[in-house]
């Protein structure tokens, strides 16, 4: 019997190797305590697993600006914006105490800060020798998302209930949402053909997974079948195939990122399918694919040609392009809004301080140039 | 140096080295001869047997060889093209990476290579390779004068292996049923595919295909356990007290019979570890065949065959909205 001794080299490696262990595990694990609570039937795994410091920084990120001080409304047609300024297209019902209220609540909500802080808040949207010009695309874009919020609010409480959204609920801010999206045609041309070209790279939005990574084009943009689980038991009647399950398991992939929930947020996960065992959460996220839809259609889409033209953005804050690598709109998913939490802002019911963005006009905006200028004029 | 070894240890501390490498067994004539000079790694000799070689490969080895090494490269190669031929992206997303299967349009029919073509030549070889490497596990068994049961163990394996890539597509008309050749790409489609057929936990072939793994490693642990807490009285001697129940092997069964109430015998308790093994990817493979060929949807047909619960809602029950006239789509 020999006695064994390991080499030095032998030794070092194998410290080495468990270092690159120990660091892997305290990388890739989140670090207790990670409590769960149970929100289904007892067996079913239904949980919601949260962690206090994970808690902490979303309260932290999700503080809501004081509120403006209130304003009253018109005492008669003379005190309406629509009298006192010109060019006032959506806004026209408020008071002149109104309109100038959101108008400052706006430029906190959507100005970039350093522009804030410079005092050119007012001319990020403004010109300030003409206030009542169109000739910044901003403004144009405000008018538009003015319209939006208004919408989201009234046909869409199926989603957003009386909670609502302001400005601040995606904006948070900055010019540009933190999450957004546009389309992602990757360029991989030669062996691999169109069919392998959607999936099978980690991408962020999708939580780092290799499913299809763009699943906001065929689901948020268009409105193609997100079922494709058979509703009986006999073959022959269903003709999607797993790779198309996996552009559905993509996009829920997104929302449970984007939420910060598990999937048993919204199903039963023993029968993602069934309505009758789902929480009624999924009612409400139904909704919320249907209402990002449309808002992507009716509203981010027009904006299109607003955008290209304007695609280094405003000179004050030129980052992030305005537009995606094929040239397309800026469009908004389920994170948009949510940013990781379930109920934006933590259910802060911050509309109920705003009643002016209820009285937003969704009539017919007079044409504007914006659109079609080579790009704002330097102030 | 003493001549008494003992094995008591979890991790063993002894390196058995003889004074010569053992030259094997002789080869009936007209077989290849094993080629090379043995030697000794000391690494080796810490999980099993220290000496390397000779080694025989024979025609069959090294065809089998061959055609797996060019499904690998391949593989590669497209996972490779698919990152623009760009080699930091290739190392970062070498997990993400995947030669994937022909979409459904093509049904069995061979699709352009850059649409699956590469996907079916990479699959062909690599079987092509296994089924070969399975051949070289029979005849090399048959030549040593063994039983063949570790080649039916690999055939298990390769049932499964066929059932995924090869009959079920073929049964489902199309070779996108297939699994895609990479790391988390292949994962990602079995969670996929147990959504889209409803659930794979309602299948039964499923559930006894898990009774048969988790079995496995319980036997595996149960055996290994008892061969090394026999060691002192010789346990890992298990082929002598098959026949002849020495002091180790009747301390073992003892120990059983007042833990569990019952004691495999040394010999019976291989052919459990073997049976359990083999019937995993047996009822594995059964199990995936019947997914979407016979069952659609593995929950309804739980539920229709009151196997699945029901279990009460602990919130008021809500209807699919798209039932609802006038909703939007």
């Amino acid at each position: 019997m020999r006695s064994i001794k390991l080499s030095w080299t032998a030794q070092a490696l194998i410290v080495l190797a468990g270092l690159l262990v120990l660091l892997i595990v305290v990388m890739t694990f989140e670090r207790p305590p990670v409590r769960s609570s149970q929100n289904g039937f007892r067996g079913t795994a239904m949980e919601h697993v949260a962690n206090p410091r994970t808690a902490a920084r979303q309260v932290a990120a999700n503080q809501v600006p004081e509120a403006q001080p209130p304003a009253d409304g018109p005492t008669d047609d003379a005190d309406k914006a629509s009298a006192v300024y010109e060019n006032v297209q959506v806004l026209g019902e408020l008071s002149n105490a109104q309109f100038v209220r959101l108008m400052v609540a706006m430029t906190e909500w959507v100005v970039p800060q350093h522009v804030r802080e410079a005092g050119n808040g007012c001319n990020y949207c403004h010109n300030p020798e003409n206030m009542a010009s169109d000739e910044l695309y901003t403004k144009v874009v405000s008018r538009r998302m003015l319209q939006m919020t208004r919408t989201i609010n009234t046909d869409w409480s199926t989603h957003v209930a009386q909670t609502g959204v302001t400005c601040y609920t995606c904006h948070r801010g900055q010019a540009v949402p933190a999450a957004v999206w546009s389309t992602n045609q990757p360029n991989r041309a030669g062996l691999v053909g169109p069919h392998a070209l959607g999936q099978n790279l980690a991408t962020p939005q999708i939580n780092q997974s290799s499913l299809p990574f763009d699943p906001f084009t065929p689901f948020l943009l268009g409105d193609q079948d997100i079922r494709n689980i058979s509703t009986t038991w006999h073959p022959g009647q269903n003709s999607d195939d797993t790779r198309i399950a996996e552009w559905t398991y993509s996009l829920m992939v997104h929302m449970s990122q984007g939420l910060g929930v598990n999937c048993t947020f919204c199903h039963n996960s023993r029968a993602f399918a069934s309505w009758e065992q789902s929480p009624p959460q999924r009612l409400t996220a139904w909704h919320g694919i249907r209402m990002a839809r449309a808002m992507n259609r009716d509203y981010m889409e027009p904006l299109a040609p607003v955008f290209q033209a304007n695609r280094l953005g405003h000179p004050d804050a030129p980052h992030p392009l305005r537009v995606g690598p094929a040239n397309d709109v800026l469009k908004m998913n389920c994170a948009t809004c949510h940013q990781g939490v379930n109920r934006p802002l933590l259910g802060a019911p911050m509309l109920r301080d705003y009643p002016e963005l209820n009285m937003v006009s969704r009539g017919p905006l007079r044409t504007s140039d914006a659109g079609s200028a080579g790009g704002p004029p330097r102030n | 140096m003493t001549a008494f070894v003992q094995y008591q240890n979890i991790f063993t501390r002894i390196q058995v080295r003889p004074p010569a490498a053992y030259p094997g067994v002789v080869q009936e004539p007209g077989d290849g001869a094993r080629e090379g000079t043995p030697t000794f790694v000391h690494l080796f000799g810490r999980l099993g047997d220290a000496q390397v070689g000779p080694i025989y490969l024979g025609i069959m080895g090294l065809v089998s060889i061959l055609f797996g090494t060019l499904a690998f490269l391949i593989i590669g190669l497209n996972m490779w093209a698919s990152v623009n031929w760009d080699i930091i992206q290739f190392g970062r997303q070498l997990f993400w990476l995947a030669l994937e299967p022909p979409p459904a349009k093509y049904g069995l029919q061979f699709p352009p290579m850059r649409d699956g073509g590469w996907w079916l030549v990479a699959g062909f070889f690599l079987t092509i390779s296994v089924l070969l490497w399975w051949a070289r596990t029979y005849r090399r068994a048959r030549m040593l004068g063994m039983g063949t049961h570790v080649a039916w163990c690999f055939a298990a394996a390769i049932w499964l292996y066929l059932v995924l890539g090869f009959i079920r597509p073929l049964a489902m008309g199309s070779w996108s049923e297939a699994v895609p050749f990479g790391i988390f790409p292949h994962l990602d489609w079995t969670a996929a595919f147990s959504i889209r057929y409803g659930n794979l936990f309602y299948n039964p072939f499923h559930a006894l295909s898990i009774v048969f793994l988790y079995g496995s490693v319980l036997l595996f642990a149960m055996h290994g356990a008892t061969i090394l807490a026999l060691g002192r009285y010789g346990g890992e001697r298990e082929l002598e007290l098959i026949s002849d129940r020495g002091t180790a092997a009747e301390r073992g069964a003892l120990y059983w019979r007042w833990c569990i109430g019952f004691n495999a015998s040394f010999e019976s308790i291989h052919r459990w570890a073997w049976w359990f093994a083999v019937l995993c990817p047996l009822t594995g493979g059964i199990g995936i065949l019947l997914t979407g060929t016979v069952v659609d949807n593995w929950y309804l047909w739980a539920v229709e065959r009151n196997f699945a619960p029901e279990y009460p809602t602990l919130w008021a029950p809500i209807s699919d909205p798209a039932l609802v006239q006038g909703a939007p789509r």
